[in-house]
């Protein structure tokens, strides 16, 4: 079945690309003129003069799309690291250093939208030595730092390789083992701990998403857009770059993911049921539509990977993959925005500026992975130095 | 000793001088726009507002808690929020970085931010800490001339606002707001309707916030410990096998 595929993908790619490329080229353009523009009027005239940020509501789509979803979009970068040099499960080796690179430039990302957002980005540092360990944002202050310069050293070696540089490489490899324990430990802190920050506000976040069982709930679903995002990838670069489509192993990750959905719901129907409020689900509220379709976007991935006849298909995995992927969307804006809404008196929709800088930045994403993928051995079918 | 404000607002006759005396205090601009904005801004670190309840217009005052265990201080990643020993709790803008994560967190949703500023601030009440330690009232209360705002030490607050409430039962709704929501905080309010009916939130705990994200943080060193330790050993398991396979490769090689 996969024998067939890559001399037709290899001809229809290079003809696409043709085609499609100066779309793209002005799309991002355009998304890139009107971010700088936006971020010309952030610089100039604050936070108030580009979001429709207010003192009831001063988390908007920058934390709560730019940072919480970017972050758990990089979650495959650890979710592989764990699967291929923890457990040793060299199938996937293949796709490990895609998933790096995403994850690496997933980081890189997020600390860009927080320049936009801090009030005062110059003084970013001050996390680095005015230390208060009750803070929520004290921990994730600094599993964004360490865990950034952990995925810049598991990212390095792809970057000596291309240079022929053999000392450097020989130092990362002897520090790979606690590095990749490292990394695994930082980021599942880290995706949790974006989950602790919401308990603080236990009357302002509806009774659907506000439990103690965030952070746990916030790394599970990481682990499942993960898989997705990873699974997301895998098919797209396998378009862009003419390659096969590894059958057994996107079916291996559609798999899991199916798994970890089924966790994730059941733990998250257990502690509706648990706090008795699961009756908010029934009723006919904005909050419990939302939740619905947050519910929906996982279940229906989740049932639909468990039917063999769907996992022989590779485009019916990356469609589930991307249900997913919109039903974690969906969680974490309504913990960060919709969901905290009510409980703050306001509502809140971006303004454009606000949005401006959110594409600018995808765009930016997609063109450096693009970029690295081209130039970098990302895709290189054999790891020098694999363990 | 620890400073106090206590709000009355079965005495307020909606003057708004407090706003004027902590304009007065802050540096900030008064005039008639300000004084007609009914909530709490960069600019604007207390503000009167007017209900209709129990059949009559009253007034209610909006200013920071400076609550006994506040939760802002244990937001704040860069402790710019202090709980001071004299009880109000203050803000270090030095140290700010602007995150707004103190705003996200106060139940009573005080901080505010100087939106279109460059160099941004959160604003807040600070109790006039420093008149208060140089023996003066605070600005609001030396400005109010209906008794309704008093300030003075936490135990003299309370007493009076006891005091207040035993002297004319009928008069008062029964229940000093600030004495436990939130684990308890500086600034007390007596109110002679149930306190919803003057915009506070009755839905508040009665225990302090922080300890609901300290539960979670204080379990980060385990998670760290036991994972490395877990990780570490399943890497260890599985790739023992290529270690053996190795090992035996090169005896067979000799």
């Amino acid at each position: 079945m996969t024998g067939a595929m890559p001399a037709v993908n290899t001809e229809r790619t290079a003809e696409s690309r043709m085609r499609r490329f100066p779309i793209w080229r002005i799309l991002f353009g355009l998304l890139m003129a009107a971010g700088l523009y936006a971020t010309y009027l952030r610089i100039v005239g604050g936070l108030g003069a580009v979001t429709n940020l207010n003192d009831s509501f001063p988390w908007g789509i920058w934390i709560g799309f730019d940072i919480l979803c970017g972050v758990g979009l990089a979650a495959g970068g650890f979710t592989l690291v764990a699967v291929v040099q923890i457990f040793n499960i060299q199938k996937y080796r293949p796709i490990l250093r895609p998933a790096i690179l995403t994850a690496f430039l997933g980081y890189v990302l997020v600390i860009l939208a927080l320049m936009f957002d801090l009030g005062r980005p110059d003084r970013i540092w001050h996390a680095l030595i005015m230390w208060n360990p009750h803070s929520v944002m004290f921990e994730v202050a600094w599993c964004v730092m360490l865990y950034t310069t952990v995925l810049a050293l598991e990212f390095s070696p792809v970057v000596f390789e291309k240079f022929g540089w053999e000392k450097p490489i020989r130092i990362v490899h002897a520090i790979s083992v606690p590095l990749i324990i490292l990394g695994v430990i930082l980021s599942t802190l880290h995706q949790s701990s974006l989950g602790s920050l919401y308990l603080i506000v236990p009357t302002k976040l509806h009774a659907l998403w506000y439990t103690p069982m965030l952070p746990i709930f916030f790394f599970i679903s990481a682990i499942t857009v993960g898989l997705a995002m990873t699974i997301f990838e895998s098919y797209h670069s396998a378009k862009a770059f003419g390659k096969a489509l590894e059958w057994d192993l996107v079916n291996g990750l559609a798999r899991i993911l199916a798994v970890a959905l089924s966790v994730l719901l059941v733990f998250r129907f257990m502690d509706l049921a648990g706090r008795g409020v699961l009756h908010l689900a029934m009723e006919n509220t904005l909050e419990a539509w939302l939740f619905g379709l947050e519910v929906v976007l996982m279940l229906l991935p989740a049932l639909l990977l468990y039917r063999s006849h769907v996992r022989r298909n590779v485009r019916a995995m990356y469609l589930c993959a991307l249900m997913a992927v919109f039903g974690f969307i969906a969680n974490r804006l309504n913990v960060s925005i919709t969901g905290i809404e009510a409980g703050s008196g306001t509502s809140y929709i971006p303004k454009w500026t606000e949005v401006a800088v959110t594409l600018a930045i995808i765009a930016l994403g997609f063109a450096i992975f693009r970029l690295a993928a081209q130039h970098l051995p990302v895709f290189a079918e054999h790891d020098a130095h694999g363990e | 000793m620890a400073f106090a404000l206590l709000f009355d607002s079965t005495h307020c006759i909606g003057c708004r001088a407090c706003e004027e005396g902590c304009a007065g205090k802050w540096n900030h601009p008064y005039d008639e726009t300000i004084a007609a904005e009914d909530h709490l801004s960069a600019h604007k670190l207390t503000a009167v507002q007017t209900f209709q309840a129990g059949g009559e217009e009253r007034y209610n005052r909006r200013l920071c808690m400076h609550c006994e265990e506040p939760t802002c201080v244990s937001a704040c990643p860069v402790t710019a929020l202090e709980k001071t020993a004299e009880g109000p709790v203050v803000y270090h803008e030095s140290r700010c970085i602007g995150c707004r994560y103190c705003m996200q967190a106060c139940p009573f949703q005080v901080p505010s931010y100087e939106w279109h500023k460059r160099l941004p601030r959160i604003k807040k009440c600070d109790l006039c800490i420093e008149r208060q330690t140089a023996g003066q009232k605070t600005a609001c209360t030396e400005a109010c001339p209906a008794d309704a705002t008093l300030s003075g030490t936490r135990e003299e607050m309370i007493a009076e606002a006891k005091r207040r409430i035993a002297e004319n039962p009928d008069g008062y709704y029964p229940h000093i707001y600030g004495l436990t929501e939130v684990g308890g905080t500086s600034v007390f309010f007596l109110s002679a309707v149930p306190f919803e009916q003057l915009g506070m939130n009755t839905g508040l705990p009665h225990e302090a916030l922080p300890p609901l994200t300290w539960r979670a943080l204080s379990a980060v060193p385990g998670v760290a410990a036991v994972g490395s330790v877990l990780l570490g050993g399943i890497y260890w398991i599985t790739h023992r096998r290529e270690e053996v396979a190795a090992a035996e490769g090169k005896e067979k090689g000799r």
